[in-house]
């Protein structure tokens, strides 16, 4: 594994821009703030690949695109198969001798779709086969790009075009959202050695462990909230501060798995009551206290699963 | 370019059409071959990994989970710049689908075999030409071939024809399942140094991914321009009629064995009535061509070799002065006609009578009994008896 050169501050960052401004995302865009610091971390040595959704349909038109590094839209199935047959070319042409370059970052940009859902086939065996890349699931928590319908990674109680509050379903989407660290860095993939949770919120920490996980021969992953002022109904200037919000909940929990070995990034003194959290989102607006009280209930399930040693507060 | 630890010799071999798809694929150096197994595509992808195994190709191996993966991951490699190689049938053609009308967008010369087998339900694993025909309009271009020896050569021709920068258009070289497949024939396998010879090296075009002049593939293209790409396809296609001709004769005059290109013509000097067809069928016909000519029939048939691009002057050519015409279908486009039957149809515009016959679904025999059948109804026609204009061949409850 190559050492990864750590970033200790915003100012420390670099200043080189690899995703541009110019893209037609809309205003408070968490997934394209996630592609500015990614891109940023990685550097000028990156292939992109972009399966299906926002981070494709709303940077992408005739002759214009807002990547400085080689760029590629695959199908939302299979972002994992096109990074793989990338990895494999490079591979091949280096011991050709055909290109001189140095084995470049490749990074799948999926959005929790392409990751969990309909790309979780081709996602599961990238990773299976060991492929040197970093797949990102950048998460919006639901189907944005087609007008935000749910996706396994929609909250329990999320109202989303598909899953309307309504007096059959009260508390909008019924089912918990699946764990994607769990899927794929739980052990069932064994050539995984390093996967995390990140931020936009915290943009060093993400910065961070996109080096990390680039530095680590073989499959990495990398599994980002990005909040969605559309999808989730709350003003396009509070992005930042619900991603940071999610953690002090425990919507969002920030951590690694690195050769099994779970750490947490950032952990809050006490969980504040995820009541707060909904509040901020017009997606929840609908809840009733027995469907606070079931997502609470989860919420603390998770922290204790997950090991996190801080007061919970209580479900009522 | 690297040499392989063990090139080939040229040799004469009994092998399997499949075999000889993968001594093919082998001679032309792909650099990743990207594969999931379906009967009757296989073998040949079985018998490349262990060329790659004993070190005698030089190739990344990927075992995809999927078809749909299969072409996407040869997608990223063709990206690179790379020569890719995938294989499939049926079931895994259709799963392919996708992938395989935006390879053709994207202009990368990929090149496929597909052992063509039909499509379920009812399930068979058989031979007919439902899943590469219902890829047509995919982009592709579709060659068919009749032999092992044919499916070696035309897997060489097809990434001379591919990678040529007028078509930069990948090909699917369709082998019919299991009778041309599994069937075992003593197949010339050229030298590595006279294929090197004559496919050298893929130069790709600037349509690729490259990290000192970065760009983004595969893009998003608004109404104002997709017209002017689909053209652009259409163009490259309609160039490689030329093109697959002028291959196939520069193969002739190194390897002195050729196909006729587009199509391959069987004693249509002087023909009256012709059965038009593609793959194996063409070998049984041409048997039963022989024995009309000895009766004083003037008998001919034509294999049509490319599907697309179609040979449509050709065609126009070879129905003038032609009384009677039978197309032979093995597929079926219900609630119209076969596929092939439709073309045809569609380019002679009926200088000549003419029956779709539809034989060999799903790997029914077609026998000489058959094939003679259906000249002599052609030959009905002619003479102006009422005849189907569609016909299924041996249906049980007809006489035939």
């Amino acid at each position: 594994m190559a050492v990864a050169e750590m970033i200790k501050s915003i100012a420390q960052a670099p200043e080189k821009e690899y995703y541009l401004p110019g893209h037609r995302t809309c205003a408070g865009c968490g997934p394209a703030l996630a592609y500015r610091l990614i891109a940023k971390a990685a550097g000028k040595n990156t292939i992109f690949i972009g399966p299906t959704g926002c981070m494709y349909v709303a940077n992408t038109s005739y002759a214009c695109g807002p990547w400085a590094v080689p760029w590629t839209h695959a199908q939302i199935t299979n972002g994992g198969a096109v990074g793989s047959g990338i990895e494999a070319a490079f591979k091949m042409m280096i011991k050709k001798g055909k290109i001189q370059d140095e084995f470049p970052n490749i990074i799948v940009m999926a959005g929790d779709g392409g990751a969990i859902d309909i790309g979780l086939q081709a996602a599961s065996a990238m990773m299976y086969r060991g492929h040197d890349v970093l797949f990102v699931m950048y998460d919006n928590e639901s189907y944005a790009n087609t007008g935000i319908q749910t996706s396994p990674a929609t909250p329990y109680g999320a109202t989303t075009m598909f899953t309307p509050a309504g007096p059959e379903i009260p508390e909008a989407k019924k089912f918990f959202p699946k764990d994607p660290m769990a899927l794929f860095c739980g052990g069932g993939h064994p050539e995984v050695k390093y996967g995390a949770t990140a931020s936009v919120s915290y943009p060093i920490d993400l910065m961070n462990k996109v080096r990390k996980g680039l530095a680590y021969e073989g499959p990495a992953f990398l599994h980002v909230q990005c909040p969605c002022p559309k999808g989730w109904t709350f003003p396009a200037d509070r992005t930042v501060e619900l991603g940071k919000l999610a953690v002090e909940v425990g919507m969002w929990f920030l951590y690694e798995l690195e050769n099994g070995v779970k750490k947490f990034s950032y952990t809050p003194k006490k969980l504040k009551p995820v009541e707060e959290y909904l509040q901020t989102q017009g997606r929840f607006s609908h809840l009733q206290p027995e469907h606070i009280a079931k997502l609470q209930a989860w919420v603390n399930a998770k922290a204790q699963n997950l090991g996190l040693e801080v007061p919970l507060p209580p479900v009522r | 370019m690297t040499t392989l630890s063990k090139d080939l010799a040229a040799s004469r071999q009994f092998i399997s059409a499949n075999d000889a798809v993968s001594y093919g694929v082998r001679l032309c150096r792909p650099e990743v071959i990207a594969a999931y197994p379906i009967t009757p595509q296989t073998t040949v992808v079985e018998k490349l990994s262990e060329f790659v195994a004993n070190q005698e190709m030089d190739c990344q191996y990927v075992n995809v989970e999927s078809e749909h993966s299969a072409m996407a991951a040869c997608l990223g490699a063709a990206l690179m710049g790379c020569r890719t190689f995938t294989a499939s049938s049926s079931q895994g053609l259709l799963y392919m689908c996708e992938m395989l009308h935006y390879v053709s967008g994207s202009r990368l010369p990929i090149v496929m075999m597909n052992a063509n087998r039909t499509v379920a339900a009812p399930w068979n694993i058989y031979g007919d030409h439902r899943d590469s025909i219902a890829m047509r309009d995919a982009g592709w271009l579709q060659l068919y071939v009749e032999s092992a020896q044919e499916a070696l050569d035309t897997v060489i021709q097809a990434y001379k024809v591919a990678e040529n920068h007028q078509v930069m258009t990948p090909v699917m070289v369709c082998l019919d399942g299991f009778v041309l497949t599994h069937t075992y024939e003593v197949v010339k396998v050229p030298s590595q140094a006279e294929v090197d010879r004559f496919l050298p090296p893929y130069a790709p075009t600037e349509n690729r991914l490259d990290l000192a002049a970065p760009k983004s593939c595969c893009i998003s293209v608004s109404p104002e321009w997709q017209t002017e790409y689909r053209y652009k396809q259409h163009a490259a296609m309609q160039a490689a009629k030329k093109i697959i001709g002028d291959v196939d004769a520069a193969f002739g005059a190194q390897f002195g064995r050729r196909y006729g290109g587009l199509l391959e013509e069987y004693r249509c000097e002087d023909a009256e009535y012709v059965l038009l067809m593609m793959g194996t069928i063409a070998g049984t016909a041409r048997l039963v061509v022989d024995k009309l000519r000895e009766g004083g029939v003037k008998a001919g048939l034509v294999k049509i070799r490319s599907f697309r691009p179609f040979p449509r002057e050709e065609i126009v050519r070879l129905a003038q002065g032609v009384k009677g015409i039978g197309i032979v279908d093995r597929d079926i486009s219900f609630g119209y006609e076969g596929a092939l039957g439709t073309e045809v149809k569609g380019a002679v515009q009926g200088a000549a009578p003419a029956i779709n016959f539809i034989a060999g679904l799903s790997g029914r025999d077609v026998t000489k009994d058959n094939i003679e059948a259906m000249y002599r109804k052609v030959i009905d026609l002619a003479r102006g008896q009422a005849e189907e204009e569609i016909q299924f061949v041996g249906l049980r409850w007809e006489q035939w």
